[in-house]
């Protein structure tokens, strides 16, 4: 292979910049903030797996593994809850669920 | 050399593409093009593990993310009846400060990576030839009770996201499990002692004659 180490890091680094800027624009759509998370996490599991192999150390891409099981728990709970959600009030936007703050 | 010029133009060919529909994931205005361009996210940057030689973790990518996760995505957006509306508002007014945040942070974190790091090489593939030989060595020896810590996560979490979504109807008409197995016999059977043998019926008493 013969692609440099800093390709990986900034190729990471854009992702995650991009589903940054994603959250702050998209502040009122659950769905949409649940996957910019999905895209923070595969880009820092970019991350784990080009440096496990410059590193050649497997932990990293065992911790890539472990990652995507915790991740593809939490989104089907944050679904979950999103389809609870509008069930009981009819909307998923952010700007409306704000009985906690009275 | 033409076959590091070949990988290296597929890196920039992915990259582009992951990149580019990672902007459309948080830029268009309908939900269930955005899932679509998230697909094509993962799917590119799978296409960037196989190039780093993690192969396993690049299929696995493709089979729970693309497979599942998105699916998943994608039929609750479709499920939902949602006002798209509502959700842009505050697109425009919010856009330049998402877009300084990001630009600030992407400068930032590049600097952080810095010119030292530009042109570290790879050694030779430390898994030799097979990925998954080399990730199982490692997960089923010292990573087996976090493996198993994962599945129990997962089980955790295929209970709560029933519980969360489960609908009780009052007004439908189903069998009640608990209560079924929570039957014992005398709750449905009463044993009534009844005499093998009837008596014999009285004499019907002649009628009184009234008194005079």
């Amino acid at each position: 292979m013969s692609i440099p180490l800093s390709w990986f890091i900034v190729f990471a680094t854009v992702l995650f910049c991009i589903s940054i800027a994603g959250i702050f624009v998209n502040r009122k759509n659950v769905i949409v903030l649940l996957m910019c998370i999905e895209l923070m996490l595969l880009a820092v599991n970019t991350n784990f797996v080009a440096f496990s192999r410059y590193l050649g150390n497997p932990g990293g891409q065992v911790f890539v593994f472990f990652i995507m099981t915790v991740a593809a728990a939490e989104s089907a709970i944050g679904l979950a809850i999103v389809v609870l959600m509008f069930r009981n009030r009819r909307t998923i936007n952010v700007g409306e669920i704000d009985t906690l703050r009275y | 050399m033409t076959h590091a010029i070949f990988q290296m133009v597929c890196f920039i060919l992915f990259a582009v593409v992951a990149v580019g529909s990672a902007l459309a994931v948080v830029s268009v205005k309908n939900t269930v093009h955005g899932v679509l361009a998230l697909v094509l996210t993962f799917f590119s940057t799978a296409c960037l593990w196989m190039l780093a030689e993690a192969e396993f973790l690049a299929l696995a990518l493709v089979v729970v993310y693309v497979g599942a996760v998105m699916v998943l995505f994608l039929f609750v957006v479709m499920m939902l009846d949602i006002d798209l509306e509502p959700m842009r508002e505050g697109y425009i007014k919010y856009l330049p400060i998402g877009i300084g945040a990001a630009v600030i942070m992407l400068i930032e974190m590049l600097g952080i990576i810095g010119i030292k790091t530009f042109n570290v090489q790879a050694g030779p593939n430390p898994a030799g030839a097979s990925n998954v030989e080399w990730l199982g060595q490692a997960l089923f020896t010292h990573f087996l009770l976090p493996f198993e810590i994962a599945a129990l996560i997962l089980t955790v979490g295929l209970v709560a996201a029933v519980v969360l979504a489960l609908r009780v109807r009052s007004f439908s008409k189903h069998q009640n499990p608990a209560a079924q197995s929570a039957v014992r016999a005398p709750g449905r059977v009463r044993m009534v002692k009844m005499a093998a043998v009837t008596p014999a019926a009285p004499e019907p008493k002649p009628a009184e004659e009234p008194q005079a």
